[in-house]
């Protein structure tokens, strides 16, 4: 069997999607390619079902929020929106990763699902919306994952506080017993 | 006292008022809530809906399934996990980046080694930092002595399940040689902590290498026995042969890795598609299956416990010639030696930023991947230009592989379930995290 020489995806994209990349970004030799929100879908089927490029595995999806307390909110710095979602795909074919990176706003939280590309979208995407909030328009089932259903909130928002419990010292005990949750006779 | 009154037959439950739940609130749920979940013939009572889980012992956690049975036959499975979710992600957000890396172990509690290093690549990948070549090496005998470890619970477990009980005594009689181990290079048995971003704790201990040959001239015989005990047993291939099957294009839809990948005949292990840590160094061969059944996920396992033998012996054989330290010599990220700190004041100064601060990383994203005794295990390193990660994400193959027991089940007898789930070899603590 004859395997097709191996394409470069920008350039792929540019012939094929015209104005669809929004930019690329190379850190540490690992390549990622910008879109918009609305064109994940079809960005990772031209990937996916490219001569030449056939990324054909869905090895993860991961979101990352950049809010910072120090700036508050609206302030990402050098990033466009509050939310990053990355979408990170194999060839096995040609050995080699490439990296989807869209950027999602605090005031759309919607993202289109890509469950009809890759079945193993489906709990990862659901998995986000556990954890960040960001709703998957078209998921089949997208319900809480991880954290219990009835949960409050989305743990793994930067301002969702990691919860402790106060070290008791001599100088504090009292006020800490008088808050405990103990049991009443 | 005897009385001659006479007592109820059945046991009489008083209305209550108000129960645990609340007043006027029941134990019972809504069928309304698994619409479009479970078929139809569900919700008007023609098939049955049953829980099994989360403290069953053949779930091997606490991973619940809720099945809709036509008989014994298997329509739907929905996974349910999360039952041991405890925010390691969200923990080590918190944490320096050396810190964090004690979380790792304990999300796959039965390969911690595995989940140290993947970390430990993410963070050396994002940081920039070299690891020598001793380590490397050392990090390769740790990383299949792992794969060993988790293959014999995983073995004895799963024989368990399907009945096989004597299986399960001799895989934990050669684990304990494994921990036994692990003690000596970590201090602890089964949450080392032994592989950290730079290299490794420490040097292998003395008495390390003794202890490892005589395991290796040990092992391979017992995995003869279980062999004997399994492989052409004709009550074991009844229970696993043809029960579980995936398609390698399903397969891969599904995002399956690992063994479970392998089995259905698709030719991907990161340890030789995209080598790491010098593992194309070493000659090894990957089993592949021809069914993608549970025998052939079986099978395999058995195989791969032979070629981590043979990476072992090959490791040892480069360990003398191996060049540099345990850990790297670069002293912005791995601390002095003790001694060093008497004599010199940039040792002190260095000792003291790391163990109080820690190492600064790139605002930056990394991505790393290995290959788990389960699986492509990755992790998602995204740094905030301070000494602790903004997120990290690992995506666990028991996530993906309990994910998928939704459409390997349907159409196999709950009896078949079983063997199903031991043969994706999940950890529920890999899964939750």
């Amino acid at each position: 069997m004859q395997i097709p020489a191996a394409l470069d995806a920008v350039t792929t994209f540019e012939e094929k999607l015209p104005g669809v990349l929004q930019g690329t970004h190379v850190f540490r030799d690992e390549l990622t390619l910008l879109v918009q929100p609305v064109d994940v879908p079809r960005a990772l089927q031209l990937l996916r079902d490219t001569k030449g490029l056939v990324y054909n595995y869905l090895s993860d999806i991961s979101a990352v929020d950049y809010y910072e307390p120090a700036r508050g909110y609206g302030d990402y710095g050098d990033r466009p929106e509050r939310f990053g979602v990355s979408y990170h795909l194999l060839s096995m074919l040609y050995n080699r990763r490439i990296r989807v990176k869209t950027y999602v706003s605090e005031d759309n939280l919607v993202l289109p699902t890509v469950t009809t590309l890759w079945e193993a979208a489906n709990w990862l995407e659901r998995e986000i919306f556990d954890m960040m909030g960001i709703r998957f328009e078209g998921h089949p089932n997208l319900r809480r994952v991880l954290m219990p259903e009835d949960w409050e909130g989305h743990p793994h928002r930067r301002d969702y506080p990691l919860g402790y419990e106060t070290v008791m010292f001599s100088f504090n005990v009292d006020e800490i017993n008088r808050h405990k949750p103990y049991a009443k006779e | 006292m005897a009385t001659t009154e006479r007592r109820p037959l059945s046991l009489e439950i008083p209305t209550a008022t108000e129960n645990a739940l609340g007043q006027g609130q029941t134990w019972e749920g809504s069928l309304a809530d698994l619409k479009g979940l479970v078929s139809e013939r569900a919700l008007t009572g023609e098939t049955m809906l049953l829980n099994l889980g989360p403290h069953h012992p053949s779930t091997h956690g606490v991973l619940r399934l809720l099945l809709e049975l036509d008989g014994e036959e298997i329509v739907t499975c929905l996974p349910d996990v999360g039952f041991l979710h405890t925010g390691i992600e969200k923990n080590i957000e918190s944490k320096p980046y050396e810190k964090a890396l004690t979380l790792t172990d304990r999300m796959d509690y039965l390969a911690p080694m595995s989940n140290n290093m993947v970390f430990s690549m993410a963070v050396e990948k994002l940081a920039g930092i070299d690891v020598p070549e001793r380590a490397q090496v050392i990090r390769v005998i740790c990383l299949e002595m792992t794969r060993l470890n988790s293959h014999l619970v995983w073995l004895g477990t799963h024989a368990l399940d399907l009945g096989a009980m004597s299986v399960f005594l001799y895989c934990f009689r050669e684990r304990e040689r494994l921990l036994e181990m692990f003690e000596m290079l970590g201090g602890q048995r089964m949450m080392t902590s032994y592989i950290r971003p730079g290299g490794l704790w420490r040097d292998l201990p003395e008495q390390f290498l003794p202890a490892l040959e005589s395991f290796l001239s040990y092992f391979p015989s017992k995995v003869d026995d279980y062999e004997k005990l399994l492989t052409n047993n004709p009550l074991w291939r009844d229970r696993t042969e043809g029960i579980g099957v995936v398609e390698p294009e399903l397969a891969i839809s599904l995002g399956l890795s690992g063994p479970t990948l392998r089995a259905s005949g698709v030719n991907y292990d990161v340890r030789k598609a995209m080598p790491y840590t010098g593992y194309e160094n070493y000659d090894f061969d990957v089993p592949l299956g021809e069914h993608g059944d549970v025998y052939d996920r079986f099978y395999i396992r058995i195989l791969e416990m032979r070629e981590s033998v043979r990476i072992i012996r090959q490791a040892i054989k480069r360990l003398p010639g191996a060049s540099g330290s345990f850990r790297t010599e670069n002293r912005k990220f791995a601390p002095p030696p003790r001694a060093e700190l008497g004599r010199s004041m940039e040792a002190v100064i260095h000792h003291f930023k790391l163990w109080t601060e820690g190492f600064a990383a790139p605002d930056e994203e990394v991505f790393a991947a290995i290959e788990s005794p389960r699986g492509e295990i990755t992790c998602y390193l995204h740094g905030t230009g301070g000494n602790k990660p903004r997120r990290v994400h690992f995506k666990t193959p028991s996530f993906i592989h309990i994910s998928a027991l939704a459409r390997m089940a349907p159409g196999y007898m709950i009896a078949d379930l079983v063997a199903i789930v031991g043969s994706i070899d999940c950890v529920l603590g890999d899964s939750d995290r």
